[in-house]
């Protein structure tokens, strides 16, 4: 299945400012999030992600916003539900909340579920066909946003996607999860998909996914940057082209990768060129 | 194991305990609070620079160990004030306005006070405006930006602009680090130095400052 491509990157091109809350948008500028969700499904998305990446209440406390977080999160789905009606699937993103767990830092996991449950129970109740947990690095948080949504809906499939870096030992995470750690974990957990989402280019996701593939059974989702961010004559540019990124995640085919999205720098040609080339598979 | 030797194993297994327990020791035993420093504390970060460098250990085993290495701290820097020992340098330390990760900026704070400078860290969503001022009065040679968004990177620009400006260029020098910044930017932008992790940042810091 083909899911969206990225919505911070897109937000960046439309105007969000720095310091501004991404997730302000949703009330401050709906009929942007519907444009987006709009040219995605046109792209071939068949998944189409909420703009509720940082809707936890930990993440909006920062830009102090945490009493929003019902709002945000159940009219970001109520705005994407209206584009996509039936035909296609509104997946609840939910990313990191920002926070260390004890005793790197100070949140408890007590405390990180309790924010996840609130915000899982905001995106349920407005109707999400299924849960995106991504970008995470830490496997214990990540574990707990799975549980969360799973305490609530249990029906309800849930992918989890960790970010890695690639170290000479393999693709670790910025805690030190490995692939294989991340996927015996998360598997534990209840997850029905996993893989991986930001932090690298497709190339990168290739073997990412190949590593993710000899440690489960699950099924895979995959959703690459369009290559690592380059500042050019002061502007942002992300390196790998629609035709670029099309073709090398062409392996997903054999490696049988169930959902493939994009992250950072993706676009909607981006998407239309990996739908095409699986069309054409 | 000589007893400096076990502060800084102490410092590599994250045990903030024994760090404090042994520092205090050696202190009581008279040893010169700056080679309690050199040879305990700082040897220790230093293989945990070493070793996070080449992806040997993460995050997390950096963090206990600089909570170990902040229990020894926490002992010797009244003695070292009382020394009065300087530190390498003082160097400000933030995430620029508009920016509120920090990960990267605390692994570079935890890497220059374990390498020997001060650092005053101040924080995220730092304007220009705080840092030179925060630079001038506390009198440090060095301001680190650290930004991971690429939309907060041009405030980095707008800093070594600023100090340009206060006729401060070349005495109050400038590095730059972050996911998406790369040596291009950090020349484009006039930026002395560019950091691409944290242990290179004290490396640079270490050239900017020609301490050894």
């Amino acid at each position: 299945m083909v899911a969206d491509g990225a919505m911070g990157t897109m937000l960046f091109d439309r105007g969000l400012g720095p310091g501004t809350c991404p997730e302000s948008i949703t009330l401050s500028h709906p009929e942007t999030l519907q444009q987006i969700a709009q040219l995605y499904l046109e792209a071939g998305a068949e998944i189409v992600t909420t703009n509720t990446f940082g809707a936890s209440p930990a993440r909006l406390s920062t830009y102090g916003l945490a009493d929003k977080t019902e709002v945000l999160n159940e009219v970001a789905v109520r705005v994407v539900r209206e584009v996509v009606g039936d035909r296609g699937y509104v997946a609840g993103s939910c990313g990191p909340s920002g926070k260390l767990l004890e005793p790197y830092g100070d949140a408890t996991p007590d405390e990180l579920y309790q924010g996840f449950h609130r915000q899982m129970r905001s995106l349920v109740a407005a109707g999400v066909d299924c849960v995106f947990v991504e970008t995470m690095t830490d496997l214990t948080e990540a574990k707990l946003a799975v549980q969360a949504a799973k305490d609530i809906a249990p029906q309800i499939p849930v992918a989890a996607c960790m970010t890695f870096d690639p170290t000479p030992k393999g693709y670790y995470s910025v805690m030190g999860v490995s692939v294989a750690a991340a996927a015996a974990g998360l598997a534990a957990a209840g997850v029905d998909a996993i893989g991986s989402n930001c932090g690298n280019g497709s190339e990168n996701m290739i073997e990412i996914a190949k590593e993710f593939k000899a440690a489960t059974d699950l099924p895979l989702i995959i959703q690459p940057n369009a290559g690592m961010p380059q500042t050019e004559d002061g502007k942002v540019v992300y390196g790998e082209t629609p035709d670029y990124m099309a073709d090398v995640l062409g392996q997903i085919v054999t490696l049988q990768v169930a959902i493939i999205g994009g992250c950072c720098g993706t676009t909607p040609k981006h998407i239309s060129a990996i739908r095409t080339m699986l069309d054409e598979a | 194991m000589d007893l400096l030797a076990e502060i800084a194993s102490g410092v590599i297994d994250g045990n903030d305990q024994k760090v404090a327990q042994v520092t205090q020791q050696v202190i009581e035993q008279g040893k010169s609070p700056k080679s309690i420093l050199d040879r305990g504390l700082i040897a220790g970060m230093n293989v945990v620079g070493e070793r996070f460098r080449v992806h040997d250990i993460f995050l997390p085993d950096v963090l206990l160990a600089a909570r170990a290495m902040y229990a020894g701290m926490d002992l010797l820097k009244p003695l070292l004030i009382k020394e009065g020992i300087p530190s390498l340098g003082k160097v400000v330390i933030g995430s620029v306005r508009g920016d509120l990760h920090d990960i990267g900026k605390n692994l570079v704070g935890i890497m220059l006070k374990g390498a020997g400078f001060e650092v005053i860290d101040l924080g995220n969503d730092v304007p220009p405006e705080k840092m030179v001022q925060a630079a001038q009065e506390q009198d440090a040679a060095v301001i680190g930006m650290s930004a991971l968004l690429t939309t907060t990177m041009p405030v980095m620009g707008e800093v070594v602009d600023l100090i340009k400006r206060e006729g401060l260029t070349g005495q109050l020098k400038t590095i730059v680090g972050g996911a998406p910044v790369s040596a291009d930017f950090a020349r484009d932008i006039g930026a002395d130095a560019h950091g691409f992790d944290a242990a290179n940042a004290v490396v640079q810091v270490k050239n900017l400052l020609n301490v050894r």
